[in-house]
């Protein structure tokens, strides 16, 4: 693996639906490359196929045709069992709703994804431990989702995504949920996992003042990409 | 935290729903448990009995009797190396609440054919020689509080002696046992003597005979042989297995198999439809969680195997619940029924049959949804927001 490869290109990729006789095309022969340490926004106008895109890159949606090659491995013809695989290794996953599992603990939360590891119990724990404190939640680790407000379980969220130290963090309307003040905050903590960790962040906004965050927004419209700012 | 939480966290997600889903299939194996354990302690006479013994009974029905000659002819036929005889008495003691299961037997052959009554040397020296001796099993013993040398009177709700009394006087002299606890010891035996000597009607009739044969190949032929002995006369017999025997006695009380079954049927069917529909509801529930775990990299068998593990786990929490009270339950009535239900305590078997059961209903209510976990799609999944 070098630098100089892309951590994702995506070839020609085309996305079909077929719903009865009709069939829709969200994109067709899209071409798309995301570095090492990109931090990329994607905003569009609602049905454009910005979800369907990231589910594309985090492997759990496969394309109609083309190629999704990731570190210079094709991912889109994987069985579900190599991708899940895949996935738990190289992704993290933040969503809207947060999707934290309602019985669980903060901490347990943010275990899951090392249950997926060989890590033993001590390492998962001092993993877990960091994790939280990345975000700055480690003091509501035994507090379960419904304990905590919108932000805080972004938060814990964000530290799953995180634990298990994946290569790229897929995040859909990460703030679409959040007021104004607690979206920033969740945008500073996702370029400072950007600028300081380096890690390779796709996110999908609605919202422009959040597109601003990141490195490079992406404008999907039609199944097509119009770039509207770089500023790395 | 490891899978073994995350599988009782899914189960107890509603603390509710899971206890009260558990107390179900409790009543079930409850039911099954004690039913099962009256069921065998009723069948207990077939389970003990012996392949190579015959009982010989009055066609017509086992209760009505045949003539004392009878024994002596089938002693003549081949291929027999025991035969004894008895009859009914139908005591009480004291009052007729105090059933006492008693009969009238030849002292010396009836021992010969039930060689698992345990009966010490001294003691069956003096049951053949003493002509009011009565013997008595140790739990009949025990239950009256009866000892060697005691003696008693038993009244009959059958017989009349010739002086109009229906009192006998015995001496306990001996007190029988067995090595094997399913064997009865809840009767008590005296001599056809003194019984046919001084009855008022009925005299040199016997109920029943019981022989064994030198092989259990020879049963068929030694029944024939004996049934057409005693073919076109008066009082024609029915020589059958003891098993078969004993059968058709648990059979006179009613179909007690097709009864527990069908009860035991009903209580299964029922909550077996009840659990396996709230544990699809559940995991249907569970829908975006289960996505979650898929998306995070769990795999699709995982998901099945962890589902699945929730379904036993319930099944053998509250099987093994049920079946403990039911336990419990046949313990403490267990001395109580000692008289009328000998053995009746909780059977292996049925603790075995219980536990396969338990599988069995884990399979049956968690095989869908755990298949319907194992192929939930996540992009379909979050769609149904
Ligand atoms: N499973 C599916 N079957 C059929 N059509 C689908 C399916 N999933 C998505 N679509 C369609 O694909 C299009 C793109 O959907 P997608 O969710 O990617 O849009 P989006 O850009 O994320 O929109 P939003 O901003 O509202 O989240 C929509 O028109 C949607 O109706
Ligand atoms: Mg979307």
């Amino acid at each position: 693996m070098t630098d100089q490869q892309p951590l994702y290109q995506l070839r020609d990729l085309s996305k079909t639906y077929t719903r009865g006789k009709e069939s829709i095309s969200i994109f067709k022969g899209l071409d798309m490359d995301i570095q090492h340490g990109d931090f990329i926004a994607i905003m569009g106008p609602s049905g454009s196929g910005k979800t369907t895109l990231l589910n594309q890159l985090g492997g759990i949606d496969s394309p109609s045709s083309g190629q999704v090659v990731f570190e210079g491995k094709r991912i889109d013809n994987l069985s579900q069992g190599a991708l899940a695989k895949w996935r738990s290794r190289n992704v993290g996953f933040i969503f809207q709703f947060y999707n934290l599992m309602p019985t669980l603990s903060a901490a347990q939360n943010v275990e899951l994804p090392l249950l997926l590891t060989g890590l033993s119990g001590g390492e998962r724990k001092k993993r877990v431990k960091t994790a939280l404190e990345i975000v700055g939640i480690a003091d509501r680790a035994g507090h379960k989702p419904r304990q905590l407000s919108g932000g805080q379980q972004q938060r814990v969220a964000i530290a799953r995504a995180i634990v298990a130290d994946p290569k790229i963090l897929l995040a859909d309307e990460p703030t679409g949920d959040l007021d104004r003040t607690t979206a920033d905050e969740i945008l500073g903590m996702l370029q400072q996992l950007n600028t300081e960790l380096g890690k390779t962040i796709v996110m999908v906004t609605h919202d422009p003042s959040a597109a601003k965050y990141a490195k490079r927004e992406l404008y999907l419209d039609k199944g097509e990409f119009v770039e509207r700012g770089n500023r790395s | 935290m490891n899978e073994a939480t995350l599988i009782r966290k899914g189960l107890f997600r509603k603390v509710l729903r899971a206890i009260l889903m558990m107390v179900s299939i409790s009543i079930a194996f409850f039911i099954f448990g004690v039913l099962g354990a009256v069921n065998k302690a009723f069948n207990a006479g077939v389970d003990v009995a012996a392949a190579n013994r015959l009982v010989i009974v009055n066609a017509i029905n086992f209760t009505v009797s045949m003539p004392y000659a009878y024994f002596g002819r089938v002693q003549g036929v081949d291929g027999i190396t025991h035969v004894t005889h008895a009859n009914w008495f139908g005591g009480y003691y004291q009052q007729p609440a105090n059933f006492v299961q008693t009969f009238a037997v030849e002292p010396e052959t009836y021992l010969d054919v039930y060689p698992e009554l345990i009966l010490p040397p001294e003691q069956r020296e003096a049951w053949i020689n003493t002509r009011t001796c009565l013997i008595v099993g140790q739990a009949l013993a025990t239950q009256y509080g009866w000892s060697l040398g005691d003696r008693i009177p038993l009244n009959s709700n059958i017989w009349q002696q010739a002086d109009g009394s229906s009192d006998w006087d015995f001496d306990i002299c001996g007190i029988f046992t067995a090595e094997d606890s399913s064997v009865p010891t809840n009767y008590a035996m005296f001599h056809y003597e003194y019984f046919n000597e001084s009855l008022a009607f009925a005299r040199d009739t016997i109920g029943w005979m019981i022989l064994t044969t030198e092989d259990v190949s020879l049963n068929d032929q030694v029944a024939d042989e004996i049934d057409a002995m005693f073919a076109n006369s008066p009082a024609e017999t029915e020589t059958t297995t003891e098993a078969a025997f004993s059968q058709a006695f648990v059979e006179q009380l009613g179909n007690i198999n097709l009864i527990l079954t069908s009860v035991i049927g009903a209580a299964f069917a029922t909550i077996l439809m009840i659990v396996g529909t709230t544990l699809v509801l559940a995991i249907n529930e569970r829908t975006k969680e289960i996505a979650v775990l898929k998306t995070l990299g769990f795999q699709s068998g995982r998901i099945f195997r962890m589902i699945l593990t929730e379904s036993f786990l319930l099944s053998l929490i509250g099987g093994a619940i049920g079946l403990g009270l039911a336990t419990a339950l046949v313990m403490a009535a267990a001395e109580g029924f000692q008289a009328f239900l000998p053995g009746f305590r909780m059977p292996l078997s049925v603790v075995w049959q219980a536990f396969a059961l338990m599988i069995a209903f884990a399979l049956v209510t968690g095989f869908f949804p755990a298949f319907n976990a194992m192929r939930i799609r996540i992009v379909e999944a979050f769609g149904k927001l």
